[in-house]
């Protein structure tokens, strides 16, 4: 540790106080009031959270919800994990070719891409035409308006997320060690299974998290994509707070998700450092 | 490991995915230049009248601008309140520090849909609904955390003994901060920037919430064009958005690859 002077501690914390204050006036704050308005409105007490258990809307989003966000994930991870292995497996310039094509593909708009679904899914859109051009189908396939079309659009957004924190496990393991399981005899395949699989395990569950969490809070493909027949939570917390300005309803599913995304991120750190997922400071 | 056939199949399998991540954005490039009225793929001849229309008329010129003023000044602030605090929590370099730097990555984390909630909340009894104060605040809320993790990663990689020499040299805090510390640090300055631009200028969930009549962002003006599903326009805007972001992307990177050889 290098020595800090007495002055200079106090220095640091002034540095940070600009950042403090916005976050703690502008975010957290109002937070713990949607908190309290979930145990407060309409009338004080768990009223809201009641509703749960007694209201069949509530629990078929909130069972929609959780059906598109496991289905989702299993199918980014595994896609992301195949990404992975064949970039950590390619020489250095394909691989940065790979990452230059996942990065952009990161950073396009969530507008646009569920702009292009659309043009593409419709029933006359480019990939029912296509289908039926090469005579695979007769009658259009419905993709739009239900949840084919929302899983194909969230996991098309999700892989990127799912390939890095599996690259960066990846990228840790000895290749000496696979080497080793070579040479005392077991098959490419076996190595894979019972050596390279459970050593990137770490990797793989902090992709699953990572892409669960966002997509629990996901609003924009489904709404566009769902059409308003697949219902999920931020949708539905939209509609209360805009249109039936329920808010102890839209808190109390607030307060769900944000519990819900907590304890998953704890579960998280315990895998894998968040800093290393976010490409952040001390990985 | 030698290179079997499962592995090769796999790298053809994850190149054909990596196209596929890509490739489906593409779309809104014909669909941009259809010469008819409604949203179609062109047949015969291309038209660029929604590209003209675009950049004539007075709405979506206005959301352009709109987009420009506020992501350029969430930017501004949320680089300058991001470095200071990444500076900050690597001088303090304790565990209540880690902690802080935890808290203050949430709004990375926390669904943006909470986000909105909250923001909404707290703006309606402050008059600051529908303006521009609203939304360059909560836009600098939602990217300050990206600056300071970029500007934490350059800070990892800064020798502290710089600061302790210019400090040794007479320099004041103020100018070992602005002659020392900043120029090393300017790379994740600069990424954090870029990131804080592209996070602004395509975000939609808050501004649904935030924006009504008077302040029209580009991707609220986009998000009324897909609902209707109609206007080939905005197939149009899809492309320029498409075009800056990958601008900013473009620049991101070659500064990262014209830093790479003095690491």
């Amino acid at each position: 540790m290098r020595a800090i002077p007495r002055h200079a501690l106090n220095a640091g914390w002034i540095l940070v106080l600009p950042f403090v204050v916005l976050v703690g006036a502008l975010f957290l704050g109002p937070i713990f009031n949607i908190l309290w308005l979930s145990v407060s409105d309409p009338t004080p007490g768990l009223g809201n959270y009641t509703e749960l258990f007694t209201s069949d809307s509530l629990g078929r989003i909130l069972w929609t919800t959780l059906r598109v966000c496991v289905i989702c994930t299993a199918i980014s991870v595994v896609l992301g994990y195949s990404i992975a292995y064949a970039m950590v497996h390619a020489a250095e310039g394909t691989r940065n070719k790979m990452l230059g094509l996942l990065l952009v593909s990161f950073w396009i708009s969530v507008l646009v891409r569920t702009f292009s679904w659309l043009m593409l899914l419709g029933r006359n859109g480019v990939v029912n035409s296509t289908l039926e051009t090469i005579g695979i189908i007769s009658e259009p396939i419905s993709f739009m308006r239900n949840e084919l079309g929302v899983l194909i659009g969230m996991v098309h957004y999700m892989v990127p997320y799912a390939v890095l924190p599996i690259l960066a496990s990846m990228q840790s393991i000895d290749g000496r060690v696979l080497q080793a399981s070579r040479s005392l005899g077991a098959t490419g395949t076996q190595t894979f299974w019972r050596v390279y699989l459970p050593l990137s395990r770490a990797g793989l569950v902090a992709a699953a998290l990572l892409v669960f969490i966002i997509n629990l809070g996901f609003y924009v493909i489904p709404a566009v994509l769902g059409g308003g027949k697949v219902l999920m939570v931020a949708e539905y917390i939209s509609v209360q707070v805009l249109v039936t300005l329920q808010w102890g309803t839209a808190a109390m599913l607030a307060a769900l998700l944000l519990f819900g995304v907590l304890a998953l991120l704890f579960l998280m750190s315990r895998f894998m450092k968040l800093s290393t997922v976010f490409g952040g400071a001390r990985a | 490991m030698k290179t079997g056939l499962a592995a090769r199949f796999n790298s053809g399998l994850a190149w054909l995915l990596l196209v596929l991540l890509v490739a489906p954005a593409l779309v809104a490039i014909p669909v941009s230049l259809t010469p008819r009225r409604f949203l179609s793929f062109p047949t015969d001849e291309l038209s660029l009248q929604y590209y003209r229309k675009l950049f004539t008329s007075p709405e979506w010129l206005s959301s352009f601008g709109q987009s420009a003023v506020i992501g350029l000044s969430s930017t501004l602030l949320a680089t300058t309140i991001g470095t200071l605090c990444a500076i900050g929590l690597w001088r303090v370099s304790s565990r209540a520090g880690e902690v802080m730097r935890a808290i203050l990555l949430l709004p990375l984390v926390i669904p943006p849909i909470i986000a909105a909630m909250a923001f909404y909340r707290l703006f309606v009894p402050l008059g600051l609904i529908d303006s521009y104060i609203g939304l360059i605040l909560a836009h600098t809320v939602l990217s300050a955390p990206l600056v300071l993790i970029t500007v934490s990663a350059s800070l990892a990689g800064f020798d502290p003994r710089l600061e302790q020499a210019s400090r040794n040299l007479g320099a004041s805090n103020w100018t070992t901060m602005r002659r020392v510390i900043l120029p090393g640090i300017k790379p994740g300055v600069m990424a954090g920037a870029v990131f804080a631009f592209i996070a602004s200028w395509d975000e939609i969930v808050v501004t649904l919430f935030l924006s009504k009549f008077s302040v029209y962002t580009l991707p609220r003006r986009m998000w009324n064009g897909i609902r209707e599903n109609t206007d080939p326009t905005v197939a149009a805007a899809a492309v320029v958005l498409m075009v800056v972001t990958l601008v900013a992307f473009s620049i991101w990177a070659l500064a990262v690859r014209r830093q790479r050889p003095t690491e």
